[in-house]
């Protein structure tokens, strides 16, 4: 990782009060290099906005500190900060079109005027909202009026760009398009952005790495892929990935040999002692209670194994997502081909031990991955 | 166009005019009156046949006024350059204070905010006859009863709460998001409050000037109590046409003409201001 574009460390959002009012972000600490995309991604209410607004310099940092390119930033004001943002809101002057709106953006830099019209219509080329140059914000649809306040905020050079949920109100199929868009205009020229958002697909389609927020807290920074195979805790596990893990708790106990994890409704997955790497499998006999989690997609029908009751049947399109009852809860798979499978059909399930993530049972954090430990 | 019958429109029509008519008709009655004698006016039954004079407008310009009894002078125009003066800049001065005062309250909470802005909006809830004999005791200890400074003064009692509410208004709904795009763009936020927020509530800080102006304009109590013959406003220097001799109702009527027609010329200026004021919510952000 080349030098550090954005480095926030013990960082602590209180509305109200300090230490008395609503805390909305928890001692945060990232670091976010150069060049990386960087996505927040979190349920409303989780602290990604208000960690981004921090970083705008539009809400007080109440703890910690705030770097920007090595700059410490975090007392000083907005304009001082060298940041670009598009708003979830739009947030576009009303009286400017929607050219003016984007060169307006460029007003501080000073540029020659041919050279801002440059800019407007390759980055209005990019956006496709080459045709509404000349209209106003509100004569437009929300999904032109958030790309044009996405290019208001492209257009920019910064240290950093701020992007608070910058395609919700696209259509799928230009959402799509202008990810790759946007990722390459981003990359070609070597900004750092953070984007907000709460939708996985965009987070991992435009996101070098993913910093996953819970309650004001910071779960996981790590790369897309990392965090589908190795969640830190049972939070990452469950909110990364679609349709979601499947979570159960388990008893551990041995018999004869073989190591079972009792599941409710008298269930039990058994596995040879020898199916576990050593390290998991001390891991594993050292609990007495632990939570198991499995991957929709890592979920076999087989002929001998557990038995379940098919509750739901669902045929996308492009795979199967199959729900049944399970040990008292509910367990989804997902085939690739079509299944048909009534209601009610009874079916045995067997898994991998491969394709078992075991959770501590009372903190959540992560014990094992497969035959890695965490 | 929404679609109407023939009939709906000609019912409408008359309900209008009905309605108009109502409304407006003082106000003619007045005009009508401010063209007679008093001989006329007071003709029972009334008639709406009259030889027009311009009599009264003449001894209001001119400042003498003929009775029965002899010559009388009266101060109307003087009153009327009070009216103008006093109003105008008393609302300069609320604006001045009321606009940067309500984008604070809109835009910053702090300890305390909302007390200070319901405090000054309680100037409105006291009875001016209440607050008045405490005041006028102080502004001759102070030596400002009988000033212009002093008029104005009490009269922000009556814009600056008006201006500082309505104006706040305005304020809050532009989304503050719009500010802090322009702040993030590498402008402070006094060129913020200068180029984004008062542009945007131009119409609101204009539609609540207006109206301040009109309240100060109409005002009677604390210019008849504060002021003397030379500082009084036109609402105060109508009692001089109660004279000895009799009520001078052409007078009367014509110094109304005269004092309602700046405002109603700024009213009819403003409107578009108004409506647009009363449309900005309209704008999406």
């Amino acid at each position: 990782m080349s030098a550090s574009a954005l480095t926030i460390s013990g960082v602590d959002k209180f509305y109200g009060p300090i230490d008395r009012g609503v805390h909305a972000v928890k001692n945060l600490t990232m670091e976010i290099g150069k060049g990386e995309i960087v996505a927040l991604l979190g349920s409303s209410g989780c602290g990604k906005t208000s960690t981004l607004r921090m970083i705008a310099g539009f809400e007080e940092v109440s703890r910690g500190t705030i770097a920007v390119a090595g700059r410490k930033v975090h007392t000083l004001p907005p304009v001082r900060r060298n940041v670009a943002m598009a708003f979830e809101g739009y947030s576009l002057y009303p009286p400017l079109t929607v050219r003016e709106n984007m060169a307006f953006a460029l007003k501080a830099a000073r540029l020659p005027r041919s050279e801002v019209d440059a800019k407007v219509a390759s980055i209005a080329k990019l956006l496709e909202i080459e045709d509404i140059l000349e209209r106003y914000p509100s004569s437009i649809s929300g999904g032109q009026q958030q790309r044009a306040s996405l290019g208001r905020a492209l257009i920019r050079e910064a240290d950093l760009h701020l992007l608070d949920e910058p395609m919700g109100q696209l259509e799928p199929q230009l959402r799509a398009v202008l990810r790759g868009r946007i990722k390459h205009f981003i990359k070609e020229r070597g900004l750092t952005a953070i984007l907000v958002t709460h939708d996985q697909t965009e987070a991992n389609a435009l996101a070098d790495r993913i910093a996953v927020m819970e309650g004001g807290v910071l779960q996981q920074f790590d790369t897309p892929d990392r965090l589908k195979e190795r969640p830190a805790n049972l939070f990452t596990g469950t909110f990364v990935g679609e349709p979601p893990m499947n979570v159960f708790e388990a008893f551990v106990g041995t018999a004869a040999g073989r190591i079972n994890l009792r599941l409710p409704d008298g269930l039990s997955l058994d596995y040879d002692k020898d199916a576990f790497s050593a390290p998991v499998r001390d891991q594993l006999l050292s609990r007495e209670r632990v939570v198991i989690g499995i991957r929709p997609y890592a979920v076999r029908r087989s002929k001998e194994g557990v038995p379940a009751r098919v509750s739901a049947n669902q045929w996308l399109g492009d795979q199967t997502h199959i729900a049944a009852d399970f040990a008292g809860g509910s367990l989804v798979l997902v085939e690739h081909d079509r299944t048909r499978l009534d209601l009610g059909a009874p079916i045995n399930v067997s898994i991998d031990p491969k394709n078992l993530h075991v959770f501590d049972q009372a903190s959540g954090m992560a014990i094992s991955h497969g035959m890695e430990l965490a | 166009m929404e679609h109407t019958s023939l009939l709906e429109r000609i019912l409408r029509g008359v309900a209008l005019t009905l309605v108009v008519i109502f409304f407006m008709f003082p106000i003619v009655w007045i005009f009508m009156m401010s063209f007679q004698t008093n001989e006329t006016i007071l003709r029972i039954p009334p008639q709406l046949i009259f030889e027009p004079t311009l009599a009264n407008y003449t001894a209001l310009i001119t400042g003498k006024l003929m009775t029965a009894a002899g010559t009388l002078d009266i101060a109307f125009m003087r009153n009327l350059w009070n009216s103008v003066f006093l109003s105008v800049t008393s609302v300069a001065v609320s604006l001045l204070l009321g606009v940067p005062a309500a984008y604070a309250f809109a835009r910053h909470k702090f300890r305390g905010s909302e007390d200070i802005a319901f405090t000054l909006l309680s100037f409105r809830f006291a009875p001016a006859l209440l607050v008045l004999l405490p005041l006028t005791l102080y502004f001759q200890k102070l030596g400002l009863a009988n000033t212009y400074i002093g008029l104005i003064w009490v009269y922000q009692l009556i814009c600056l709460p008006l201006i500082l509410w309505i104006v706040r208004g305005y304020f809050e709904d532009i989304p503050a998001d719009i500010e802090y795009a322009y702040r993030i763009g590498g402008h402070s936020w006094f060129a913020t409050f200068r180029k984004i927020a008062l542009p945007l509530a131009g119409p609101g800080i204009a539609a609540a000037g207006l109206l301040a102006f009109i309240f100060a304009w109409n005002n009677f109590v604390f210019a008849l109590v504060l002021a003397s013959a030379d500082k009084q406003p036109v609402t105060v220097g109508a009692l001089a046409f109660i004279t000895s001799s009799g009520i001078q109702y052409g007078q009367i009527s014509a110094a109304i003409v005269l004092s309602i027609t700046p405002t109603l010329a700024l009213a009819l200026y403003a409107q578009r201001y108004l409506v647009e004021g009363l449309s900005l919510g309209a704008v999406k952000g």
